[in-house]
Formats: C-alpha cells, structure tokens, sequence
C-alpha cells in the first residue's frame, strides 16, 4: 500500500491504495469518478482516456503511483457547472453518443486534438486522431461531426476570452 | 495484475540501486506494454521502478552530426521535436505514427528499445541509421543491441540511457500498420548515410524481428530511387505469418513499403 | 426468463434492474452461464456478489454471429427474368443450443431470401451445425443479413456474367405490386424498391462512376462500385406466427401510461433502451400527440419492479412494436381523460379535442388543461358517475405482420494493387423505414450498422487456430472498425407507410448491418476484377486475390 496524492478536477486528494492499483481504478473506485469507463484490457479502446497534466492518456495503462503529483481531468471535471464544455454540447448537439460507454473517453481525446490541432482540424485529421478510440455504436459519423463542430466553438470560446 | 511494489527514482543511480533491491524488479518508463502485459498476468515484477521522471532521461539534443534523444522522452515529444523535425524528418514521422495518441503521450523511446517487439516502430530505425544505445555501464552499438524477438543485449539491470542517432543524407519510413492493433504489420525504414552507404530495415516482418534487408540495400546502393526495387524479390521464409499476414504478402509488403519509404526519403 | 426456465427465485422475488448497460447488438439478448453462477453464489454466501467480465473473456464466451458456409444457384429467363434460387447452407451453431442459435439461420434467414425480387421458385436447405467454437445466436439482423449478402452477391456474379448492369438486372426483377407473398413465408406489405435504388444512385452520381473509375485507374488505383439492395422482416413478431413455429414466449410488447395528478407523464415501456434513444423518441409520440413539451414526458425502463412484463429491444421491433403499445396505452388514457373533461365542461364527449396540452370543446374557446384533468382524475370529487379514480393505462400490444423496411446502398471504393487495401470514396444509403419520428437517431442508427455491415466485410472476424483456441480474443487481434476506417455516409429516405400498425413505423435498428457487407464486397471484387472473395476481405485476402 502506498498514499498517491493528486489532484483530481481541481480537488487536491490523497488515497491508499496498493501498489498495483491502476489510475483509473483510482478514479472510479476510491473516488467514485464512475464517468471514466474501462472497455478493454489491452490499451485500445480509449473508454478510460482522461487528461493528465494536461495530455490525453488511457488511465488503464497507468499505475496510480505514476501519477502521484499530477493534476488529473476526467469527464466530470470538464464542465463549469451547469455550462457544458463545447465538445460536450457538441457530442449532444449532433447525436455523438448512443449508448454513452466511448463518450466520456472519446470527448477527454477529442478535446486534446482540438488544443494540439487548433481550428486547422479537417474530417482526415479528426478520423487518424481518434484512431485511440474505439465506438460500436455511431460508426463515427456523428463522433467526427462533432468534434469538427466543437473545434469552431472552441476557437470562438477561446476569442471570447 | 498481480501484486507488485511501485518505486519512483529520482535519478539513474537510484533507479539502478532499487532495481538491485527487488526480487524480480522491471524498469518502468511510459508503461504503454508492461502494464498490459502485467493485467494480462504474463508478466509479474515483485517491484516496478519508474524511470519516467528522472530528469536526466528526458530531452533532445542536436549537435553536429548526432540527434541524442534520451531515452524517457515520450514518442510525442519525438513526434513533435522541431530539431528532430529538421535532422531526420523521418524519425519524427515513424514517432508520430506509434500507437495512438494517448500511447504516444506516454510511450518512450528506451521503453520500446528494451522491450524490443517485432512489430514495433523504433527498432527499425534505429537498425537502419546505426545508432548507438547507451546505458548506465556502456555503449550498445544498433547492430549488436536487437538479439531476436524481446531480446536484446541488455543485461539484467542495466538501462538504457539515450539513443544517439548519425545524421543521415536521407531517410524515409513506410508503414503499413495491422488493421487491429496499429503496431507495424511490415513498416520499412530507408537511409542512405552521409558516406553514402544504404542501411534498409523491415520491422514486423521477420520471425526474428527487426532485420536488415539485403536485396533492397543492394538495389538502393546502385540506384536510390523506389523503382530500383521494382525487380527485387523478398523471400518469404523466415518471415512472420498469422490472421492479418501471410509470409508472402508480408514479403511483398517488405517490397512496397520499402519503396514508399524512398519515395518519402527524396 | 431466469425465474420460468431456470427456477433462480421465484418470479415475485426476483428483480432485475438494467440501466445504462453499454450497447447490445444481440449480445446482451441472452442469460450467460456467469450471470446464474453470480445468483447461485449470492445465495450460498448470503452475501451480495458482483461479477465483472473484462474484454477478453467477453470475446470467448459471449454469443458469436453469423458463420455460414453457402452454396447457391440461381437461374434466369432469357429476359433476365430469375426463374428460381437454390440455397444449401451449413450454419454453425457452435458447442452449445443458445436461445436463436436454431432460428436465426432458418426463420430468419431462409423466409428472406426473395429479398426485392420476383423469384417463382426458392430452394433452401439449412443444416445446422454444432462444432467446438463459442455459441453462435442473434447478432444485429440475425439471418437477415447473411440472406441479403448471399442474395446480393448472387445478383451482381449475375449481371457480371450476363453482362448487364447490376441496376439494370436488379430493377427489372423487382417486385412492383403489394401486398406481394414471396415463396418462403413471407407477406410483404408494402415498398417501393424503385424509388430507393434511384435516390442512392443519384446520389452517388452512378452514372459518372466509369470516368472516375478511368482516373483512378491513372493514378494507380483499383476503383470499384458495388450495390446493395436488402429487404428485412423486423417488428418482431406477431406471438401466433412464432408460436406456429415453436417459440417458448409471445413476441407482444406492453406500454403502461401514467398522468401523474401534476399533469406530468411517465411511460414505462418493456423496450429496454441501450443507446437507441427510447427516451427521446418514445417522449415525442406523447408529447406531439397531447401537444405538451417534450420535458413533461419521462420514459422508465429497465428494472422488473417499476415496469410490467415486457419482451425487450431486439429485431428493430422498439418502434414498431414497443411504440404501437404506447399508442395503444396513450388511446385508453386518451378516452378516458376525455370523459373527465367533457364531464367538468359540461360537454359531450365527441366534441373533445386534444391541442396544444389542453382538452378543448371544439368550436368553443371552452378548454381544460391536461394537469388539472389529471388532477381531477386523481381528487376524484367530480368524475361522471361509475368512473375509477386515477388516469393509468396499460396496453399489450401484439403485430399483426412483421413490417419490411428495405433500401438500397452503394458503395463506391479505391484498392491500392500494392497492399490489398481499400480505402472508401462514397457510401450512399437509400432507406425506406415507414414514417420517421426523430431523423437524427434514425440516422444514428443507420450509421451504427453500417459501420458494422463494413466490419463484417473487411475487418470483423471470430479466428480459431488448429487446436480450437480462438486467435482473436482481443483487440490486437480482433480488428474492430476505427473511426479511420470508416467513411461519413450520404443517408436519405424514401418513405412508403407500414400499414400495418398505427405509427406507419418499420424500425431501422438493423439495416445498415443487413446491406452494407454486400455492397462492399461486390465493389471490392469489381474493383479487382475477381468474384472469389471472403469475408472479412483483409489486405492480405484481397492482395492474393489481386496477384494470386
């Protein structure tokens, strides 16, 4: 057993856990962050992908010791309250989830590719990006259409600042 | 997963006096194919000592006519490197189409040298531009460091430090990536060197991984350009076969890529 | 299911909640071995036991699809009319009886073989097999689409050999007048196949296709076209039919409607939704009915001690069947809140009407809104004399026919002659799925089975090595579609009304999985210029068949 201690949507938090406990196992299990999801065991779906420090990463291929000290986003800590972040609303606005278990994990990637590609993002680019990503349900139409939707109200979000 | 001891260095002489310490200890860097390996329950460290923080293993240097990259620098950081962009285009390309990007943000460059995976990207480049693998006890040179499939001339707790990388004139890599997994079902890395010597590689190819192309060398040594490797044949013994690739398609892939590879090389 | 066959717990003790379970597709249909072992141990223990399968486990043990090995003939008139179809197939069932494993390749298989066609005379012979693989039962268009790709696949080796086109002969042999009864069982209702081949190859501009198959040609590459056009039986089923042949249950669905005394509205429904979107749906049949925003309305299912006994979401039957239950719930509340409303307007029944939430005397600007109906039904100090306090309605509601949504697809796509690999340029998709009551989860839909036809066609598939161990036990190995595999589609709608039930619906869960594969392998082998292709059509199957 270790003391990892992160912060975790903004809340400095410090859990025992053992050694071998995976981030996301940290999340949803110590603190009942349920919205990130596991699909797999090999690293490929991408249902588990929150931001840690900042960078997109499958928290099923993460020790909870690795990311002692780190600051972790899930999908819990992406909206301001009640206000939707942009590629939520986007994912709702264009039917980009059907039965949600990618979502939480496809929205943590999409939001990444949108800060590392800016407004330049086209259909191409979206698909190659979220190669990390795996979706049953939507055959992606609508997943690409709402990333290349959210990307636009980022960049105007981000003006507005 | 079974039960094991995390352990965080803080430098390379840490790292290797807590490896020494533990049973059965591996080197953890970004983790992208221990941790699978270990919920798989085929592997089973009694202590993981992660090497991912320790500042003396992250960062890229170009000076003359060598691109050091240390060897916990992520597969982004490569990707995304201008110096690395600028020296050996190719590098940064093969970097950029490892994995995914969640992989790439985590994965490093000594992490996929050590474990040495048939299919994966780096080894191939690093056969094809003769670069020397140093750690904390020597200096590896490519062509002694890959010893078959998940072997390498590593020795029990020795470490990889930082690749150093020659120059080359030119150099292109190719991939065709398994449908399923994305690591190279045959990925090809062309260099020509500065003395003009020609070095080609096949990775996910071979039943021994990374290997030397003989044929398409000789054919680029006469004439660098894709269709001197229009006549070639690639034989198809040896090679790996299973559900995404016959020996003879991988044989031909060898051929193909190989070819695109010039093509993006110049 | 788990209380009546397999004597778990008495049905009164037994409850069961599902909510957001990830998606279905058919795999979720049955009651796995680990599902019992967790109540039986639970029981032992006296304790509550969780069970979590992690992927790999779910790809040995959960129920496979589709594993046919088919011989077929087919045989026309010197008009290119089809005379008959001779159909032998072997259907894997694997090592063990699951619930479908015996109907999915015969009932729902065999019975859709005249697809859109004219065809006097059908063969089919359906021998089941038991072999040592994972159980293989429903999964999304369970038999139909394995009917459809043999059918199609049979229609464009035909027109290559007559040397037609594949429209051509497809559009002379459809049939042109309903209600129109094929050979095999089926009584189609209505369609119109013209319709949707035209609108897709409009879309995909198919009359242009040779010169861009002339250009691709120039830079290299392997262009092909490839057409679809599949028929389905969804809204499954009416209980007599299946009862005829054998069937343990009814295949009714049941509604219940409650006007809680706010006025707000809580359907339950026995159509479990996992991602298809009920709880929009559903809510727009009451609200657009009563005329009351969508927020009045809130869909409650998936747990056995708030909803009545229901038959599920499978065979794209929520809409057709689930929705006529909740028109048939919302009728009977309908009449009755009527009754209260013309008894406190002191008007006559028939002159009730229901717009815009508010229960009107038509003609008059005397009017009654809903909540305070409600709240009249609940008060119960002034109902017409012998009425029951409350407003609550159920409804069973069994299909007189199975409804027969059908389009056509076409798929246009590059080969690279280097690596086998195919790379899509357009996929349009024509449906015709009755009345549509929300497009945007339709299409969704729509979408999601197309992706799935297209992996079954170049990517899906369940291997086993020589010893029986299944080789594609994760996703290394299992090439499940990434969104880069994938084109976006071209969707548009031809519309002909299911007769048969009082929405017009005829589901469209299913078709996407049903047509897609065909359209993608007749492309692939025209592009290549040869026929002999298996699914799925991998870079390496495809480069051989290329080079040899």
């Amino acid at each position: 057993m270790s003391t990892v201690k992160l912060t975790v949507n903004g809340r400095a938090v410090s859990v025992d856990v053992e050694d071998r406990t995976l981030l996301v196992h940290l999340l949803r299990e110590n603190l009942n962050l349920t919205g990130t999801h596991v699909g797999c065991d090999t690293s490929q779906c991408g249902a588990c992908v929150v931001h840690v420090d900042g960078r997109a990463v499958k928290s099923c291929t993460m020790l909870a010791g690795q990311a002692a000290g780190s600051n972790v986003t899930t999908i819990e800590g992406l909206a301001k309250g009640d206000e939707l972040h942009p590629m939520q609303a986007a994912f709702r606005d264009n039917h980009g989830l059907q039965c949600g278990y990618c979502t939480p994990g496809m929205i943590m990637s999409a939001v990444d590719i949108v800060h590392r590609h800016g407004g330049k993002l086209d259909e191409e680019t979206v698909r190659h990006e979220l190669e990390g990503n795996i979706c049953r349900c939507t055959g992606y139409h609508n997943i690409v259409k709402a990333v290349l939707d959210a990307a636009g109200r980022m960049k105007v979000a981000q003006a507005a600042e | 997963m079974y039960e094991t001891n995390y352990h965080r260095a803080s430098s390379i002489d840490d790292a290797v006096a807590q490896f020494g310490r533990g049973a059965e200890s591996k080197f953890l860097s970004g983790g992208q194919t221990l941790l699978p390996v270990m919920k798989q329950r085929l592997a089973a460290p009694s202590d993981v000592i992660d090497v991912a923080k320790i500042k003396d293993m992250v960062g890229i240097d170009v000076s003359g006519d060598t691109v050091t990259i240390k060897a916990a620098t992520t597969h982004y950081d490569v990707a995304q490197s201008d110096a690395v962009q600028k020296a050996i285009p190719a590098l940064a390309n093969l970097a950029s189409m490892i994995g995914d990007p969640a992989v790439r943000y985590r994965g490093t460059i000594g992490g996929s040298l050590a474990n040495n995976d048939p299919a994966a990207d780096y080894p191939a480049a690093v056969l094809a531009l003769g670069a020397t693998i140093k750690t904390n006890k020597r200096s590896i040179t490519a062509d002694d460091f890959f010893k078959g499939l998940f072997t390498t001339a590593l020795e029990d707790g020795e470490i990889i430090t930082q690749v150093a990388f020659p120059i080359p004139a030119k150099a292109g890599y190719a991939k065709f990536p398994n449908p399923a997994s994305r690591f190279a079902l045959t990925g090809v890395f062309v260099a020509k060197t500065k003395s003009g010597d020609v070095r080609v590689t096949a990775t996910g190819a071979s039943q021994s991984g990374v290997m030397r192309v003989g044929p398409i060398e000789q054919a680029l040594k006469a004439n660098w350009a894709a269709s001197a490797l229009d006549s070639v044949t690639i034989a198809a013994s040896g090679l790996l076969a299973d559900i995404h690739g016959s020996a003879d398609y991988r044989a031909n892939l060898v051929k193909v890529m190989g070819q695109r590879a010039v093509t993006a090389a110049g | 299911m788990l209380s009546a066959f397999y004597n778990i717990a008495p049905e009164h003790k037994l409850r069961v909640i599902a909510p957001d379970v990830g998606g279905g597709f058919g795999s979720k249909i049955y009651i796995y071995p680990e599902e019992m072992v967790a109540l039986w141990a639970s029981k032992k223990v006296n304790r509550p036991v969780k069970w979590t399968g992690d992927r790999s486990e779910a790809f040995l043990t959960d129920a496979h699809g589709r594993d046919h090995v088919s011989k077929a003939e087919i045989a026309f008139d010197k008009d290119n009319k089809i005379l008959g179809l001779r159909v032998k197939t072997h259907a894997n069932f694997g090592a063990y009886m699951s619930l479908f494993s015996s109907a999915v390749p015969t009932y729902l298989y065999a019975t859709l073989l005249s697809g859109q066609y004219v065809i006097p005379a059908i063969y089919a012979e359906v021998i089941g097999v038991y072999t040592n693989t994972t159980p293989v039962d429903a999964y999304r268009g369970a038999g139909r689409p394995e009917a459809s790709y043999l059918l199609e696949r049979m229609m464009e080796t035909a027109a290559r050999q007559l040397k037609v086109d594949p429209t051509e002969l497809r559009k002379k042999n459809f049939i042109n007048q309903f209600p129109y009864q094929t050979p095999v069982i089926m009584a189609y209702d209505v369609g119109d196949f013209h319709a949707s081949i035209d609108a897709a190859m409009k879309a995909i501009d198919y009359a242009g296709f040779p010169a861009r198959k002339a250009k691709a040609k120039a830079s290299g590459k392997l262009r092909g076209i490839g057409v679809s056009c599949y028929i389905e039986a969804c809204g499954i089923a009416p209980s007599k039919a299946v009862g005829s042949l054998g069937a343990g249950v009814g295949l009714w669905e049941s509604a219940e409607i409650r006007v809680n005394p706010v006025g707000t509205i809580e359907v339950l429904t026995g159509s479990h939704s996992h991602g298809q979107g009920h709880e929009t749906t559903f809510c727009q049949i009451i609200a657009e009915r009563l005329g009351v925003p969508i927020s009045q309305v809130s869909i409650v299912h998936g747990d056995t001690d708030k909803v009545q006994f229901g038959m599920g979401t499978y065979g794209s039957r929520s809409i057709a069947v689930g929705g006529a239950a909740i028109v048939k719930a919302m009728e009977k509340v309908e009449a009755k809140a009527k009754k209260i409303a013309a008894h406190a307007l002191e008007a006559s029944e028939s002159d009730i009407v229901i717009e815009n939430g508010e229960f009107k005397v038509t003609g008059t600007d005397k009017a009654i809104a809903l909540p305070m109906v409600a709240l009249a039904a609940y008060t119960a100090h002034n109902l017409p004399d012998g009425m029951e306090p409350g407003l609550k309605e159920t409804a069973f509601y069994d299909p007189t026919n199975f409804t027969f949504p059908a389009g056509a697809y076409i798929c246009e796509l590059e080969v690279d002659p280097g690596t086998g690999k195919t790379t899509f340029v357009d996929f349009v998709a024509a449906d015709d799925f009755g009345r549509l009551i929300n497009p945007m989860i339709v299409e969704g839909q729509v979408h999601g089975g197309l992706a799935q036809g297209i992996g079954q066609a170049l990517l899906e598939g369940a291997v086993y090595d020589d010893t029986g161990q299944l080789v594609t036990a994760s996703f290394m190995d299992y090439t499940m579609p990434r969104a880069d595999d994938l084109p976006s589609f071209q969707l548009s709608h031809t519309t002909t009304l299911c007769p048969g039930n009082p929405l017009g619906v005829k589901g469209c869960g299913e078709a996407g999985a049903i047509g897609a594969s065909a359209a993608v392998i007749n492309a692939i082998t025209d592009a290549i210029g040869n026929n002999k292709l298996e699914m799925p059509a991998t870079p390496d199957r495809v480069w051989h068949a290329i080079h040899g």
